[in-house]
């Protein structure tokens, strides 16, 4: 437990995990960017926040309107 | 031949370990900066800006005596658990706006409140250290608190749980530094997660295709990407200027959003491994408590300690809307299972639901 942990123990801890995270395989960004963006576009025509959702198909919009069960 | 005297290696004193850390970090962010070629919102230039937002208050959900601390919504998409400062765990119908099930933890502070996935039980603790499940029983008079059963301990709070894929498993994270995995049934610790400096305050499972990760956040800063049948660290980002109080995965698994105390929100790609994007704007002063993604991934909600929630182009990394509504801090906010609403939850005592 970090609380439990002396400072030097805490280093040796950080150190370690650094030298394992130097050597993790990265791809650049410029490859990476456009596939976030893509995966994205993809959805967004159905993400109901994004596009919004007529009054009637959402039960959230009207209270007191029919109970969906 | 004389033995080798070494009665402390001097590789570990504490001076040297601090030197050789200082120089690994800069090797890591040499390697990461090698392959920081772009930048998102550049790729992301041509993509239709948003159109005009409106999203209002759509139900207010009043109830609890006290501050909210967290929420999360049922598999059903309207049903909704929330967790009080006052020590009540409630269950509510989101709909209509009714209470279905009330809880009295033993202690104050319960900061942390999940839904099972079955709909059949929900999780929740706070400053006991523990975490316990609950049971939903169809009866309305059934005292809940009765079929209690305790399952994770800590050695400090519990800051937030969550199951895995089944009813069966669930992780936690402490003020105690660890992040944890248990066994329902059993109570039984099935792996530990050690690397946090300081209290861990927030995590989120990865997407279930994208395989057995998660991601926690901490006081120290940092925020670390965990592999769940080892308790191996795979990756840590340490760009956030303060504390570390939401994660939450990107609907691809690809990426990471967080908010911090230092009031802006990062995303973190996991396969470039740096972060590549800040939510930000001099205005914002006041700290992130809670982030969470549309359902495409294009919209982060941001909810903050000057009673707002600011809605941000994920890609563009511009704001498209500030929602008020809130008197008080904003400490928790889930968007809906389908995407059609988002949940948000105060210091006000209140929990409101947007659409």
């Amino acid at each position: 437990m970090a609380r439990d942990m002396s400072d030097k123990e805490i280093l040796k801890m950080e150190l370690d995990q650094l030298k394992v995270e130097v050597n993790t395989p990265r791809i650049a960004v410029k490859t990476t960017a456009p596939e976030i963006i893509a995966f994205v576009e993809g959805l967004s025509a159905e993400d109901p926040l994004v596009k919004g959702v007529p009054e009637d198909k959402n039960p959230f919009k009207e209270k007191g309107g029919c109970i969906i069960t | 031949m004389a033995a080798q005297e070494v009665a402390s290696q001097p590789s570990d004193t504490l001076t040297t370990l601090k030197t050789e850390s200082e120089t690994l970090k800069t090797k890591l962010e040499e390697e990461r900066a090698k392959l920081h070629d772009v930048e998102l919102h550049q790729v992301a230039e041509k993509i239709e800006a948003l159109g005009q937002f409106v999203m209002k208050t759509r139900r207010t959900l009043k109830g609890h005596g006290n501050k909210v601390l967290c929420m999360d919504w049922c598999k059903d998409k309207r049903r909704i658990v929330s967790s009080s400062q006052d020590g009540k765990v409630i269950v509510w119908d989101a709909f209509t706006t009714n209470k279905e099930h009330a809880v009295t933890m033993p202690c104050t502070w319960v900061m942390a409140c999940a839904y099972a996935p079955s709909g059949c039980a929900v999780a929740c603790g706070g400053l006991d250290n523990k975490c316990s499940v609950y049971p939903l029983s169809l009866d309305k008079n059934e005292n809940l608190a009765a079929k209690k059963k305790s399952v994770a301990m800590h050695t400090n709070y519990l800051s937030a749980c969550c199951f895995t894929n089944s009813d069966m498993q669930i992780l936690t994270s402490s003020g105690d530094g660890t992040c944890a995995l248990w066994d329902v049934e059993s109570g039984q610790m099935l792996q530990s997660f050690h690397g946090h400096a300081a209290d861990v305050l927030c995590l989120d499972l990865a997407p279930s295709e994208t395989g057995n990760t998660f991601v926690s956040g901490g006081c120290d800063k940092k925020a670390c990407v965990w592999d769940m049948r080892t308790g191996q660290c795979i990756q840590s980002f340490e760009t956030h200027e303060s504390d570390i109080n939401s994660v939450r995965y990107y609907p691809s698994g690809d990426a990471f959003a967080s908010g911090s105390d230092d009031a802006t929100c990062r995303l973190y790609d996991l396969r470039a491994d740096r972060e590549v994007a800040i939510y930000s704007k001099e205005s914002i002063i006041f700290g992130t408590s809670s982030v969470d993604f549309s359902l495409s991934g294009r919209l982060l909600f941001g909810g903050y300690n000057d009673y707002t929630i600011n809605v941000w182009d994920v890609l563009k990394g511009t704001r498209v809307s500030i929602l008020f509504g809130h008197e008080n801090r904003v400490s928790t906010l889930r968007v809906s299972p389908d995407g059609t609403a988002f949940c948000s939850g105060s210091w006000d005592h209140t929990l409101r639901i947007w659409a």
